[in-house]
């Protein structure tokens, strides 16, 4: 996901680089009449707005479909659910276990005992791959499916004080 | 629809007050970069300051640069909105009497007091330090914040009276008898639009943000005074969210007021405008919850309201200000110098930002990029190379000696390293947000060094151009009171 959204933002960056671009490059000669320029300029406008619906609603809507906060997140893995409790602290994470199965869904009821913490899950390449908050008072479910074993990072996604950058864990995914 | 006209209006001179504001802005505002490039450099393992210090340093940076951007935003709202309506001088001062007021207090807060809880004070990290400071220096940081978030909301019921004063009621300051009726091309001009939506959406946001922040002042002495962190985190990002943008479309007024100006076009409020600033009302008042996706206990309905609104987000700031910006200068023969040359940048920094910024608000990116370095890589942009970029357009115009004046080469110069090492330090902070750089660590690990040390580079040079803009406008700062021409005319057209 990380690499799609950063070649989109810079494709999308570039083209409206180009806009400004061009536009600076033909600003010199001036054209006196700007009704003509205007009527043009705003057909094309209605054009570009529905350019973007087009393009970029049905995008809206699909990537609705799979939001990270229903059961089936999960649904690539199959076999018994496996269960983590995890709480947050400051400045260090209890976990109820420490390693799962590769392939087996597992369900993280990530909570906090004090202040708000971000349970952010790292693979052996150092990328994020699945998160959510850890708040005081409320269990977030994290549904997620490991597919690769391996020792997996766990670090703290919200700032809660002055070791909030040493706050880490490992989860170990073993094969199947 | 109506048709419009140019219509010459003059240049006039700023206020002291509004000098006041920009050079208050100005001088904050390098200073909180110089605490920016520092943070850069204690991640690139360059300086070792300690986490403390690190911590103290981007609680400070997030609240001054904040704080400035809303006092350099509604500097240039003031200067250009007197001109349509009255407002009161005495209350504009009291506005920067009281944000310089409530800076000393965060200031002693985080360098006597050592509060680093970060501006978001998210609830309930002020009142939980683990001993790293009192509850006196907490409340003496929320109090900074809610002494500037009072001063702001005077402002804003001035402007408020004022508009209403001149136009009867906000409906018709947006323009809604033209927006919903027959446009008969007297709709307000864009500076009253864009002024009445802001003030709508910040006296919103302020009472939020002075109520939680009451409310937490109460917890840090009372704990039995219980309050919900959840309820807690949505109104602080509400208030966050509203008020940031704000700075944003208050400083755009700067660009809607001059661009015309130096290209002899009009920019007035057709019905295109009027729908999208009166959208863009609605939108950033209901478009916080995404800051909230990882929030799973959050109202779904309202996490999706939060994905969606962020997509239509970027439509008026594409269609209808950044492409009207390149309209009025197409073949316009305009003549550009410094003040032109910024301004227009300034729409490009907005309109780029605004594409990393979306993809951000997109739920299932949101689960893998949260509170990475992505998030500051689009809001530098689009604050950076947008809102200041428009704030130092507008300081160069009111210190422009003359129309005919040509800028120098340093400034030149200073422009394009300005907007290549902006544009170099944000999209260091895009892909290290892309390599999963977690947001706010005052250590980085090893495989994040590079990227550090790449973004330190830039920050030195963003530093340094903004260095020159800075002292540019002190050393011309005699002339910006004054009433002259300073828009160039632009070229006649050629056969």
């Amino acid at each position: 996901m990380q690499p799609i959204a950063w070649q989109l933002s810079l494709v999308l960056m570039t083209l409206v680089a180009f806009g400004f671009a061009f536009v600076a490059i033909n600003s010199g000669r001036r054209q006196d009449d700007y009704a003509p320029l205007q009527i043009r300029a705003y057909r094309l406008r209605t054009r570009l707005f529905w350019g973007l619906v087009l393009v970029f609603g049905p995008a809206m809507i699909y990537t609705l479909m799979d939001l990270p906060y229903g059961a089936t997140r999960a649904r690539t893995g199959s076999g018994a659910v496996q269960v983590i409790d995890a709480t947050g602290y400051q400045w260090r994470w209890e976990l109820s276990q420490d390693h799962v199965t590769a392939g087996q869904p597992v369900e993280f009821r990530v909570t906090s005992a004090d202040v708000n913490h971000g349970f952010g899950i790292y693979d052996a390449n150092l990328h994020l791959v699945a998160q959510t908050q850890g708040m005081p008072g409320y269990t977030n479910t994290l549904r997620h499916t490991f597919e690769e074993p391996g020792t997996y990072k766990i670090l703290c996604m919200e700032y809660c004080g002055v070791a909030h950058h040493n706050m880490m864990t490992e989860i170990r995914v073993d094969a199947r | 629809m109506a048709t419009y006209t140019y219509e010459h209006r003059p240049d006039h001179g700023a206020k002291a007050g509004v000098l006041a504001y920009l050079a208050t802005s100005a001088a904050v505002l390098l200073l909180m970069m110089v605490f920016g490039l520092l943070m850069r450099l204690e991640q690139a393992q360059w300086i070792s300051i300690g986490a403390d210090r690190f911590y103290q340093l981007m609680t400070l940076h997030g609240a001054g640069m904040v704080g400035i951007a809303a006092i350099a935003g509604a500097s240039v709202m003031w200067h250009f909105l007197r001109q349509h309506v009255e407002l009161s001088s005495r209350i504009f001062v009291a506005n920067l009497v009281l944000f310089l007021a409530g800076v000393v207090m965060i200031l002693a807060s985080v360098l006597l007091g050592r509060f680093h809880g970060a501006w978001t004070f998210l609830f309930p990290l002020p009142a939980k330090s683990m001993g790293m400071w009192s509850a006196d220096a907490a409340a003496l940081f929320m109090g900074g914040l809610l002494v500037i978030g009072v001063g702001f909301l005077l402002l804003h019921l001035d402007v408020a009276r004022a508009i209403v004063a001149r136009y009867g009621n906000f409906a018709r300051a947006l323009g809604w008898p033209q927006l919903f009726g027959h446009d008969d091309g007297k709709a307000p001009p864009p500076t009253v639009v864009a002024s009445a939506m802001v003030t709508i959406v910040n006296v919103i946001g302020l009472v939020v943000g002075a109520s939680i922040l009451t409310m937490m002042l109460v917890n840090l002495y009372v704990p039995g005074f219980d309050i919900d962190p959840l309820l807690a985190k949505g109104m602080i990002y509400f208030f966050g969210h509203v008020f940031i943008n704000a700075t944003i479309y208050m400083a755009v007024i700067a660009v809607y007021e001059i661009l015309p100006r130096y290209t002899q076009r009009p920019w007035k409020s057709n019905k295109v405008f009027l729908a999208s600033w009166t959208a863009s009302t609605l939108m950033v008042l209901f478009i916080f919850p995404h800051h909230l996706l990882m929030d799973f206990a959050f109202p779904k309905w309202m996490l999706i309201m939060g994905h969606i609104i962020g997509y239509l987000n970027t439509v008026p700031i594409l269609v209808v200000t950044g492409y009207g910006a390149l309209m009025i200068v197409y073949r316009s023969g305009i003549r550009w110098d410094m003040a032109s040359k910024l301004l227009f940048l300034s729409l490009f920094g907005w309109a780029a930002g605004a594409m990393p910024a979306f993809i951000d608000g997109t739920i299932t990116v949101n689960y893998v990029m949260h509170n990475t370095l992505w998030v500051p890589g689009h809001f530098h942009t689009y604050l950076l190379l947008g809102m200041v970029t428009m704030v130092f357009g507008f300081m160069y115009y009111l210190g422009k000696p003359d129309h005919e004046a040509d800028d120098r080469l340093i400034d030149r110069i200073a422009f394009w390293l300005f907007a290549s090492s902006v544009l170099g330090f944000t999209l260091s902070f895009l892909y290290s947000g892309k390599e999963s750089v977690a947001r706010r660590y005052a250590a980085h690990l090893p495989e994040w060094l590079p990227y550090d040390r790449i973004a330190s580079v830039f920050a030195v040079l963003v530093i340094a151009s903004s260095l020159l803009f800075v002292g540019r406008f002190f050393a011309r700062i005699g002339l910006a009171r004054h009433d002259y021409q300073r828009a160039p005319v632009a070229r006649a057209a050629t056969a």
